[in-house]
Parts: C-alpha cells; sequence; structure tokens
C-alpha cells in the first residue's frame, strides 16, 4: 500500500528529554485517523513535527514520495494544514482570518467559496462580517478550522479541535470532517480524548510515553 | 550675551548634584553611586569630546570628520544593539540602519545647502541624527522582543497556515516600526510648546534671533523624521528573520 505519510524511526528530544522515540508510522491516503494517548505522552509533538512546526530530531519524514527536508517549508505547510486546540482569531471580524488564506496567496476572497464554507459547519453568511469577540466558543472554534481548508490540503492535522465544545459543535464538526474525508479525499489525523471519538474512530494511533501503537 | 561658564560657575553648579544625591540617600534608592559615576562619566567624556572637537575643528580635515562621523554612528549602533537581547547580528543590523539613515539624512540637508560640509556643522548634526535613529530602534527591538513573544500562538497559526514569514510577522513588524517612529512624531507634535529643543535653544543663548533659531529647528525635525523612520524600517525588517530558525520555524 502506498503511504501518503511514511515516518521511520523518528525521534524528538529537547537536550535530554526523549519526548518521541523511535516512531514508525504509514498513513495512507485517504486515512481518517483519530491519535489519543495520555496527556504529555508527545501526541501533539508527533503532529507538529508531521506539520512542519519542529523538526524531528532524526529519523526520516516522507510526504508524497519524498523527503520533508526537500520542500519549501512553506509550501509543504499548505498541503499539510495543522490546526490548533484553542486557536486564536486574527483581525477584527471573522472576514479578516477567511481572507488570510487567500492575501498569502495574494488572491482575492472568493466569497462564494468562503459562504459555502461557513454553511458546511453551520454557520450563516452573516458571520462573515461579525467582530470576532462577538463569536462563542464553538463559532470560534468552526472558523478557524475554515481557515485551514479554504484551499484544501492534502492533510488535515487535529489538535483536540473538539473540545471544550458542546455536544451539537461536536456533530457539527465531526460531520464536516467526515464529509471533507470522504468527498474531498482529504487525509485527516485527529487527536481526541473523548471516549465517543474514540470509540467511533475507524483507524485508531495511541502514543504512550513517546512511543507509537497503531490498532487495526 | 552670557556664554562664559568658568570653572568656577561650574564647581557651584555641581551643588546641583548633591540634590540628586541628597534625594537617593534621603529615600533609600540606592542610586548614589550610578549617580557619582554618571556624573564623573559626562564630565570626562564632555571634556575630552570638547578638546577632540576643537582639533578637528581646527584642522578641518575631510577624512578625520568622516572617522569622527563614522565612531558616532558606531557607538550608536552599540547602544542600539544593547536594547535587542537575543536578537542575532543586532550591532550589524543596527549599523546598516543607523548608517543609512544618518546617511541618506545628512546627504539631503547637505545637497539642499541647508548644512555645510565643514567639521563644526557635520559633526553635531550626525550626532543629534544617529542618537535619534540609536533611541527609535531601540524601541523597535524591544517590540519586535516583546510580540514575538506575547502574540507567538497568533504567529505559530499564521505559520501553520501556510504564510510566508513576512506574513506571518507584518502585523509585529508594523507595530515596531510605529513604535520606534512614536516619540519623535509625538515630539514634532509638541515642540515650541513644552519644549524648546537644544538646537533653537543653542542658537537663541548664542544670541541668533529667535525667528531664524525656528528655522534651524524645523529643519532638525525634518530631519529626525527622516532617520527615525528609515532607522526603524530598516532595522524591523532585517530582523525579524532572527525569530525564526533555517526550517521556517518559530524559534
Amino acid at each position: 500500500m502506498n503511504s501518503l505519510i511514511s515516518l521511520e524511526k523518528v525521534n524528538y528530544q529537547i537536550a535530554d528529554q526523549h519526548i518521541l522515540h523511535d516512531v514508525d508510522w504509514q498513513i495512507p491516503a485517504g486515512a481518517h485517523i483519530t491519535l489519543t494517548g495520555p496527556s504529555g505522552g508527545g501526541k501533539s509533538t508527533l503532529l507538529r513535527i508531521i506539520a512542519a512546526m519542529i523538526s524531528k530530531t532524526s529519523g526520516t519524514l516522507i510526504f508524497d514520495g519524498q523527503p520533508i527536508e526537500s520542500y519549501d517549508t512553506i509550501m509543504y505547510r499548505r498541503q499539510v494544514s495543522y490546526c490548533f486546540q484553542q486557536p486564536t482569531l486574527f483581525g477584527e471580524t471573522v472576514a479578516d482570518n477567511l481572507a488570510f488564506p487567500y492575501q498569502i496567496r495574494k488572491q482575492v476572497m472568493d466569497t462564494q467559496r468562503v459562504v459555502t464554507a461557513l454553511n458546511n459547519v453551520g454557520l450563516s453568511e452573516r458571520t462573515l462580517h461579525q467582530p470576532i469577540i462577538e463569536l462563542s466558543g464553538g463559532e470560534r472554534q468552526r472558523v478557524a478550522l475554515i481557515r485551514n481548508i479554504l484551499f484544501l490540503p492534502k492533510v488535515l492535522l487535529l489538535d483536540e479541535v473538539t473540545a471544550g465544545l458542546d455536544e451539537n459543535n461536536k456533530q457539527i464538526v465531526h460531520a464536516w470532517l467526515r464529509q471533507l474525508n470522504e468527498q474531498d479525499h482529504v487525509t485527516t489525523i485527529m487527536i481526541t480524548h473523548d471516549a465517543t471519538e474514540i470509540a467511533a474512530a475507524d483507524q485508531l494511533a495511541k502514543v504512550v510515553a513517546g512511543r507509537l501503537e497503531v490498532h487495526a | 550675551m552670557n556664554l562664559a561658564v568658568n570653572n568656577t560657575s561650574l564647581f557651584l553648579a555641581a551643588m546641583l548634584v548633591l540634590v540628586a544625591l541628597g534625594i537617593s540617600l534621603w529615600q533609600k534608592l540606592g542610586l548614589d553611586r550610578d549617580i557619582v559615576v554618571g556624573v564623573v562619566r559626562a564630565v570626562v567624556q564632555l571634556f575630552i569630546v570638547g578638546y577632540l572637537l576643537k582639533y578637528i575643528f581646527r584642522v578641518n580635515n575631510l577624512w578625520l570628520t568622516l572617522a569622527m562621523i563614522g565612531f558616532i554612528i558606531f557607538n550608536a549602533a552599540w547602544n542600539a544593539k544593547k536594547r535587542g537581547p537575543g536578537i542575532d547580528h543586532a550591532l550589524a543590523i543596527s549599523l546598516l540602519a543607523i548608517f543609512v539613515s544618518t546617511g541618506v539624512t545628512l546627504g539631503v540637508l547637505v545637497l539642499s545647502g541647508a548644512i555645510k560640509f565643514v567639521p563644526s556643522q557635520m559633526i553635531p548634526i550626525s550626532g543629534m541624527i544617529a542618537s535619534n535613529s540609536m533611541v527609535a530602534i531601540g524601541l523597535a527591538y524591544r517590540s519586535l522582543n516583546s510580540q514575538f513573544h506575547d502574540q507567538r500562538q497568533g504567529v505559530l497559526e499564521r505559520l501553520a497556515l501556510g504564510a510566508g514569514l513576512l506574513d506571518a510577522s507584518i502585523a509585529i513588524v508594523r507595530e515596531a516600526i510605529r513604535t520606534g517612529m512614536s516619540p519623535i512624531i509625538d515630539s514634532a507634535k509638541t515642540v515650541g510648546l513644552v519644549s524648546l529643543p537644544g538646537m533653537m535653544s543653542g542658537l537663541i543663548f548664542a544670541g541668533v534671533d529667535p525667528v531664524r533659531a525656528i528655522r534651524y529647528q524645523i529643519m532638525v525635525t525634518f530631519m529626525l523624521l527622516s532617520a527615525n523612520s528609515l532607522g526603524s524600517i530598516i532595522a524591523c525588517y532585517l530582523a525579524y528573520r532572527n525569530f525564526y530558525n533555517e526550517q521556517k520555524q518559530l524559534k
């Protein structure tokens, strides 16, 4: 099976603190993976390495057939998009945030596409011009998620993005993620501690004390 | 015209230092050592500079004048650098920023005929420009450092969305430039109302008609605006990259 992302003996350490040990992981294109494990075990570190937000200490990481080092980091991050837990929104309005992916590509915001994306996560067109300080936690998280997919990445890495959301918001985000995965073929890896999400996982992987365990 | 500050009156004026010392001791500020060191340094430095300038003005040699300007620029860069701890190459960046801002501003002043290329005009004006540029750059460095610290999460998120380093930092860079420039803009607004700045006061002291003295002050305001904006923009645009590593990750 062809892997979209392949990790071999990936290690990460800060000074003499070993955070990830010899991680081997084959991630097929189109996978929808749930990543779990105890806090401080190294889950976020692993996703941040895959997102090129930090660099592994040793080992190899192959993306789409090429080692990560061979890509321009900025272009790579546009294909492997990382969404933070409790993201901060920029500027003053929702539009400032959704225009950002267009600005960095020197393009004009495609309002139709943005409105469709808002609708897909249960937000109305009116939200676009709303000041960010008026948004609820769930609305903020959904706006942040849209920022990552206005230009569809090949891989979407989600760091506990549903933590702190109520059931209704969680359902909306789950349905939306599944649609991204099934219709748009975006490979997704989602970190979670939520028992329901873990139980519903298609493919489950666990990071415990810096070691990866993959469950079929 | 009274320009005769003789040694006796200077000695009596030194009593004013005792006021500061007295306050420090009385209020237990622990500044007495710093005050003494500061005063001794000021006196020694100014005497040396006084005799040095007297010599340079008398010799009126092009290379000596340029060397003195270079010395001023280097010292200004060295001091600006100290305000940017953690910024790599801060000395080289400050040197370039102060060199360009001083050079361009001096060039315009000389070419427009506002000042003459003689040591007695070039050196004091260079000192004013370089020291203002130094303060602006120092403020800009401090602003870069504090913003990259406080807005770390926002920068990380912009990077994660695939922003280039400038796109991820532009809001911070602009704010730092603004911080560097704001003192001169504020002082331009209050000049004459709150302070009668050094250039103008000096001319008035020397007996120059105030209406002529203000023309020099207007020129000073223009030149400091130019120097501060050039110094801030060059320093910020060169320094922000230092907050990232070669893998384009935030340090």
